[in-house]
Order: structure tokens, then C-alpha cells, then sequence
């Protein structure tokens, strides 16, 4: 239960890191390191043994928070609990807000990073399934610059995302909830603070009684956060009761193919975001009723 | 060997050590400094025995590198009684309500519940029902007590800190 040898760099820029990252000579694989809360476990397991680590928490402006005309630019850095408590979080981003609670622990939480999260693409994790239901853009740096990511081009598998070796994910921009907006986070997990077996993240907009635009994605039931596109649909116009909830549900619920492992059954994890579905969806419209 | 010299503030006292990079901060703490009531369950995140104060907030020593520490403040639970045979209120609360039995969970769960407290006079939310405690507490796990006790503890510390004015 001792990480092995390994090379430690600790830049001050992105620069710094990144070209940490990509002067690889035969060092090995080398590893960004971040609020570390994944990447110290798998250190100390040996699932990961890297030759180098590329420790990114002396990089200052990594960490800031801010709104600019309707986007919500969220720093790699961010600590998982300074987000969750943020006031622009809270208020623009409520999806965000509504997911860190069910994040690991308080102590996680105080030191796992925004960027970590989604760098990491656990496919049960809140934040990618987060950033996948907003159509999050991650931006990137890289020797060649930066570039941003659309979130459903970034999250390509297990464990897996569009960044190359030598990039550094820099920020997460969501667009901020406008008015009639309301979102929920709704999972199922074996005790509290485990990593869910299915989880669903709806935010709804409405239009007075209407459905003016549903977002949802589900986590745990794929190798990334899928994207409920035909509940989305199936939800748009309509006012939501529970036969709509039922048609909605039933039409994402049939294209999910998850598999089963000891936390769960392929049938059970189905039957659960099903319910998750309705859960969420109801939730998010109450909250959006709220804000009309 | 890789290593690096870093300056620690421990329990108030300020050191500047030389570690091997590859070190966690836990195995810092305890075979470095010699502060051995930072306790190692799975080293891996989930039990929350080795839970310390890193500049005001609860995080896990095992899942950090003792190199970065550097320029940090630490409190364990070493740094809590003030050395005049009285116990932290904290731990007088825990004790009073018998919320331990072999010991070895306790050190990160005082750590735990001394965030709380902490968290409670920085005006940042805290736990108010049981049920929110248990909560809080689900990071900590203690094979001995059932938790039952440990829950009464931490609503006897809280209300602790609300009574007095600090
Ligand atoms: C007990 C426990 C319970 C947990 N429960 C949950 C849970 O319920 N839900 C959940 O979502 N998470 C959970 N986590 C994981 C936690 O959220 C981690 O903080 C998160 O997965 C990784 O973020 P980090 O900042 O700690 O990243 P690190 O551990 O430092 O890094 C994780 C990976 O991402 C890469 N990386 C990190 N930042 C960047 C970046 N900016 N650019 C490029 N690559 C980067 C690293 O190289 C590494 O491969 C739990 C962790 C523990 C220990
Ligand atoms: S030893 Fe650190 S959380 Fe278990
Ligand atoms: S008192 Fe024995 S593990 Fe908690």
C-alpha cells in the first residue's frame, strides 16, 4: 500500500505543466495530479505507477470561479466543496449544486478537484454526468494551444476521455440556468457516499406549464454518462403528469444496455433509472415552478 | 532517492523536513514525526481513520503526498487537548457519550466531528438532524460501536460549540 518511485514536478503555470507533461524522454507514463482522491488510491494500490507526477495545485489561476455574459467559467482546480458552496455555482449552475453533496465525503470533497473529476471519467461519477447533461465545453491546454471540448465528444469510454497525454484540462464552461429553471441530481448507491449504481441529472426549463427544455443524463449505466436524448424529447411541449413521466422514462430505459456486476443486476440498474428518471424530472420541474 | 525539503506547521509547531516525494502525508505524520494517533485503516480514502485538519479543513492524510504539505498547516489529533490534562470539548463529548470502543476509528472521527465544530463557528453549514450527522459521518467507519453513540457524541459537540462563544 506504497505508491512506487516516482519523478515529482510541481509547476507554477500551465505552460510549466504542460510541457512537464510532454517532455516524456523514457520516464514512463507521466501522471497530472490534482486533488488526488482518485489518483493517491490507485498510487498506493500500484494500479498506477507512474514515472512521473505533475502536481498541479501550485498553478494559481486554476481555481477561480466566474460568470461572464451567461457563462459559468469553473476552474480545473476548484475544490469539489468550494464549488458546491459557491454562490454563482448555486445560482446559475443548480444542477452542480444539487450533485457535490452526493460526492464521496465531506474530506473528499474538501480536496478532489471540479477538473479531476471529469478528467477522471468515472462513468458512475456526478460531475461528467453533470457536464454531459449541460453540454459542458472543457477546455484544454496542450503544446499546441488550447482548444475546448464539447462534452459529448470528451467523454469517449471507461475511464476515458478525448484529452491527450500531454493536455491539461484548464476549466469547465456551462451556460448559466436562466429564469424557470429548475435541476435535480437523484442516485442510488449502496451506502451513502459510495459511488452510485445509477444516478440521473435532470434540469428543466419551463414555459409556464409547459416544458419549454428538458435536459437528462444518466450515470453508472454505460461506459460514459449517457445522454436521455428520447426522454428529452419526449418531455419538450408537454405538461408533465405521470403518463408523460411513464412515455419518457420507458423510452431511454429500453436503449440502455448496462451490465451487471456485484452492486447490481443489468435488470435492476434499468428498473432504477427508470425511477430515477421520473424522480428527477419531477423534482427539476418543481424546483423550475418555484423560480416562475 | 527523490526527495524534496518541506516546511509543515504541525499541531503549531513549524518544521522543515526532508521526505521522499512518494510519501503520503499519514506515513509523514507517523513514522517521520513520530505522531502515531494518526491511524492507517485502508490507505486508501474510504475508512477515514487517518482524517486530519490540513489549513482548516478536513481532508484524508493518506490520500496526499507529504511533499504536498509544503507551506500547509496540519492538526491532528495530537494538537486538539492542550496538554493541561483536560481534554478538547470534542473529545470530552465523545467521552462522555462512550462513542468509542477499541479506539482505533477515533482519531479520525474527532478530526471529523472538530471540522464540524469548526465548519459551525465559521458560519459554513453543519449538520443539524441526526440524520444529517449520520451523513457527515458516513466518510468514518468504526466496526465496534454501531454508531449510535458516536452520533449522540457529535450532537453533544456540536451543541458545545453553539453554547459557547468563542
Ligand atoms: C472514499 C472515496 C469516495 C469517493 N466517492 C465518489 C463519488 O461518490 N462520486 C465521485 O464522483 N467521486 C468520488 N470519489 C472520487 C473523487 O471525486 C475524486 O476527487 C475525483 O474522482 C478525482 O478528482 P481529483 O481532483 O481528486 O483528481 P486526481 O485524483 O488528482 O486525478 C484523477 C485523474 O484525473 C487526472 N487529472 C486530474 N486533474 C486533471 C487535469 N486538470 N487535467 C488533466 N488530467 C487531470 C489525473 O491524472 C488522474 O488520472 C471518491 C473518492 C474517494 C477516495
Ligand atoms: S486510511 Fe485514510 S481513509 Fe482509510
Ligand atoms: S471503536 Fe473500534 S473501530 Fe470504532
Amino acid at each position: 500500500m506504497k505508491p512506487a518511485v516516482f519523478e515529482y514536478v510541481s509547476p507554477t503555470s500551465v505552460d510549466e505543466a504542460v510541457t512537464a507533461l510532454s517532455t516524456t524522454d523514457d520516464i514512463g507514463d507521466v501522471k497530472v495530479l490534482a486533488g488526488g482522491q482518485s489518483l493517491v488510491p490507485l498510487l498506493s494500490l500500484r494500479l498506477a505507477q507512474p514515472g512521473r507526477i505533475v502536481d498541479i495545485n501550485g498553478i494559481e489561476n486554476l481555481s477561480e470561479i466566474t460568470e461572464e455574459a451567461g457563462v459559468v467559467t469553473i476552474g480545473a482546480l476548484v475544490r469539489q466543496a468550494v464549488a458546491g458552496r459557491s454562490d454563482v455555482v448555486r445560482r446559475s449552475i443548480p444542477l452542480m449544486a444539487a450533485a457535490i453533496p452526493l460526492i464521496g465525503h465531506g474530506a473528499i470533497r474538501n480536496r478532489g478537484t471540479v477538473g479531476g473529476s471529469i478528467a477522471h471519467a468515472d462513468p458512475a461519477a456526478e460531475l461528467p454526468t453533470v457536464a454531459a447533461c449541460l453540454d459542458a465545453e472543457l477546455v484544454a491546454q496542450g503544446p499546441g494551444g488550447e482548444r475546448s471540448i464539447r462534452a459529448a465528444d470528451f467523454f469517449t469510454g471507461f475511464f476515458t476521455t478525448a484529452l491527450s497525454e500531454d493536455e491539461i484540462l484548464t476549466a469547465v464552461r456551462i451556460r448559466a440556468a436562466g429564469p424557470g429553471t429548475g435541476a435535480a441530481y437523484e442516485e442510488v448507491a449502496r451506502r451513502h457516499g459510495d459511488f452510485a449504481m445509477a444516478g440521473v441529472a435532470a434540469q428543466v426549463r419551463l414555459d409556464g406549464d409547459t416544458v419549454a427544455e428538458a435536459r437528462i443524463a444518466i450515470s453508472g449505466v454505460d461506459l460514459a454518462p449517457v445522454r436521455a436524448s428520447k426522454a428529452e424529447a419526449a418531455l419538450a411541449g408537454r405538461t408533465i403528469d405521470d403518463a408523460v413521466l411513464d412515455e419518457a422514462a420507458d423510452a431511454t430505459v429500453a436503449d440502455l444496455s448496462p451490465s451487471s456486476d456485484l452492486h447490481g443486476s443489468a435488470a435492476y440498474r434499468k428498473h432504477i433509472a427508470g425511477v430515477l428518471i421520473r424522480k428527477a424530472v419531477r423534482t427539476a420541474a418543481a424546483r423550475a415552478r418555484e423560480t416562475l | 532517492m527523490n526527495t524534496r525539503e518541506i516546511t509543515v506547521t504541525v499541531n503549531g509547531r513549524k518544521r522543515t523536513v526532508n521526505v521522499e516525494v512518494r510519501r503520503t502525508l499519514a506515513d509523514f505524520l507517523r513514522e517521520d514525526l513520530g505522531l502515531t494517533a494518526t491511524h492507517l485503516g485502508c490507505e486508501h480514502g474510504v475508512c477515514g481513520a487517518c482524517t486530519v485538519i490540513v489549513d482548516g479543513h478536513t481532508e484524508r492524510s493518506c490520500t496526499q503526498l507529504a511533499v504536498q504539505a509544503d507551506g500547509r498547516e496540519i492538526t491532528t489529533v495530537e494538537g486538539l487537548a492542550t496538554g493541561d490534562g483536560e481534554l478538547h470539548p470534542v473529545q470530552q463529548a465523545l467521552r462522555d457519550n462512550h462513542s468509542f470502543q477499541c479506539g482505533f476509528c477515533t482519531p479520525g472521527f474527532v478530526m471529523t466531528i472538530y471540522g464540524m465544530c469548526e465548519d459551525k463557528k465559521a458560519g459554513r453549514p453543519v449538520p443539524c438532524s441526526r440524520t444529517e450527522i449520520r451523513e457527515e459521518l458516513s466518510g468514518n467507519i468504526c466496526r465496534c460501536t454501531g454508531y449510535q453513540s458516536i452520533v449522540d457524541g457529535t450532537e453533544a459537540a456540536l451543541a458545545g460549540t453553539a453554547g459557547k462563544e468563542s
